[in-house]
């Protein structure tokens, strides 16, 4: 999967999860500051990407996930 | 220190007979009944297949990512309270928050969201539960949500008595004003469990109707054929200000919350009181409390929800400690049982009663019980003049509550 097929998918996740227009989703985007993503929602953005992608991210990896571009990052080595 | 006086001052609902106020209290003025059947595949099973559903769908008003996070009786409360604050003229006001309190209660809460939460854990596993969950199912919920829409830093609370949830919700907000910790208080109740557990648990109560082939007919208060309450839905608000507030910003006033009178059975857990003795103190402390003439209360909207026993428990006790001069309705033949929103929707139907002169009809009260010794709008809307009216709630629990309204 390259890095924009990743990060169109979790445009769709955060479309659905927290109303975020995906056209807003860019890799330099912080999910807090930027997209407005509260803790929760993350919670539900991590599952359904865990789900989409085939990957595990543990808690403890997730608050290293400040950014659109950390995700796909951690996905794609996963993946 | 003299009490403040307390004024209701906007009114928001959203019930099985219309999205707002106006449409719900027009249809209450025709008589039309807002039960229906169940048509939903889970409902085949079930003793009872009819409800009160809400006429306007939440996701018509709020925005599907909002409705993620709400449980359907928190969208409902967080859009009646909306109504009602616009409806008072504080939208975009600039009211100090830390005079601004809620309470805002619910019977049963977050039920269809513990139960389909529930459905998630056994079909897909723990980390499958949505993180929205507790925030959904816990019972100061709607309150919570209501006081964050509207900025609420007074405190927000969430009464839970059953079926009286509503009005008591109401009695506390006359409390906070009298004693001085808000200038308004945001107060009401809500509900939306028509799910099948609740429906099966209530069924095997024997406190519904079965009346599945005729709903609208099926909630029928006082009349010999009557067999239980309808379940019903919605949420309804009001907004309560001390007088002098109102009167400084020059709000419209619809009615002054005149008294309250609460009180507990100790009796059993769900037979109300055999004499009503609980009920009979409810009312006396609320004419008390407000400090009105029995005769000047010419109305009381009753808790009447249709069941054998219930209903003519009320009409005993509305005779010891009122008589028999009052005009009577039971809007429940027409909106069903609204459990913890029934007496917030009730007292909107009160406090409109007064200020249109105007008792609504009760439906379906072709057959009187004998035992009927007060008068009732039977079928139709009757016009005169309301000075004061009373509306009374009971509560699984042995809950009582009693509010008297009168003109501003």
């Amino acid at each position: 999967m390259t890095r924009d097929e990743i990060t169109t998918g979790l445009a769709e996740i955060l479309e659905e999860v927290a109303g975020v227009n995906p056209d807003d989703v860019a890799e330099g985007k912080s999910f807090t500051d930027d997209l407005d993503v509260d803790s929760l929602s993350m919670v539900e953005v991590v599952v359904a990407a865990e789900e989409k992608f085939g990957v595990k991210i543990p808690d403890n990896e997730v608050q290293n996930l400040k950014t659109v571009g950390d995700a796909v990052s951690y996905i794609a080595a996963q993946s | 220190m003299t009490r403040p006086d307390v004024v209701v001052t906007g009114l928001g609902a959203t019930t099985p007979l219309g999205g707002d106020v106006a449409s719900t209290w027009d249809a209450m003025l025709a008589g039309r009944s807002g039960v229906s059947a169940l048509t939903q595949e889970w409902a085949e099973q079930l003793p009872v297949r009819i409800a009160a559903q809400l006429a306007v769908e939440p996701s018509e008003v709020l925005d599907r990512i909002r409705l993620r996070r709400l449980d359907r009786s928190e969208a409902i409360a967080i859009i009646a309270a909306q109504q009602a604050w616009a409806d008072a003229g504080l939208a975009g006001s600039d009211l100090d928050g830390e005079r601004l309190a809620v309470s805002v209660g619910s019977g049963i809460g977050g039920a269809t969201t513990l139960l389909a939460q529930d459905d998630i854990l056994e079909a897909s596993g723990p980390r499958r539960v949505s993180p929205h969950t507790i925030p959904m199912l816990m019972p100061n919920g709607p309150a919570a949500w209501v006081g964050l829409e509207l900025g609420a830093k007074a405190g927000v609370h969430a009464v839970a008595s059953a079926c009286a949830t509503g009005a008591e919700a109401i009695a506390l907000g006359l409390d906070i004003i009298r004693s001085g910790r808000a200038d308004v208080v945001v107060a009401g109740g809500t509900e939306a469990v028509i799910h099948p557990l609740p429906i099966a648990g209530f069924s095997s109560m024997r406190a519904m109707s079965t009346r599945n082939d005729d709903p609208e007919r099926a909630s029928r208060p006082w009349d010999k054929g009557r067999d239980g309450f309808v379940l019903g839905e919605g949420a309804g608000v009001l907004v309560l200000e001390r007088a002098d507030h109102a009167a400084a910003r020059g709000a419209r006033v619809y009615a002054r919350l005149a008294g309250a009178g609460v009180t507990s059975d100790a009796y059993d857990i769900v037979q109300p009181h055999a004499e009503g003795e609980g009920a009979i103190r409810a009312i006396a402390k609320a004419i008390a409390d407000a400090d009105v003439a029995k005769q000047d209360i010419v109305h009381v909207n009753a808790h009447a929800t249709s069941t054998p026993v219930g209903d003519m428990l009320e009409i005993g006790a509305l005779h010891k400690a009122l008589g028999d001069h009052p005009v009577l309705a039971a809007t429940k033949s027409m909106t069903g049982h609204l459990l913890g929103a029934a007496g917030a929707l009730e007292s909107i139907a009160t406090i409109l009663a007064i200020r249109d002169g105007v008792v609504p009809p009760t439906i379906n009260l072709d057959d009187p019980e004998p035992g009927l010794t007060l008068e009732v709008a039977a079928h139709k809307a009757r016009h005169m003049e309301i000075p004061a009216a009373l509306n009374n709630a009971f509560g699984f629990g042995g809950h009582n509550v009693a509010l008297v309204f009168t003109r501003p």
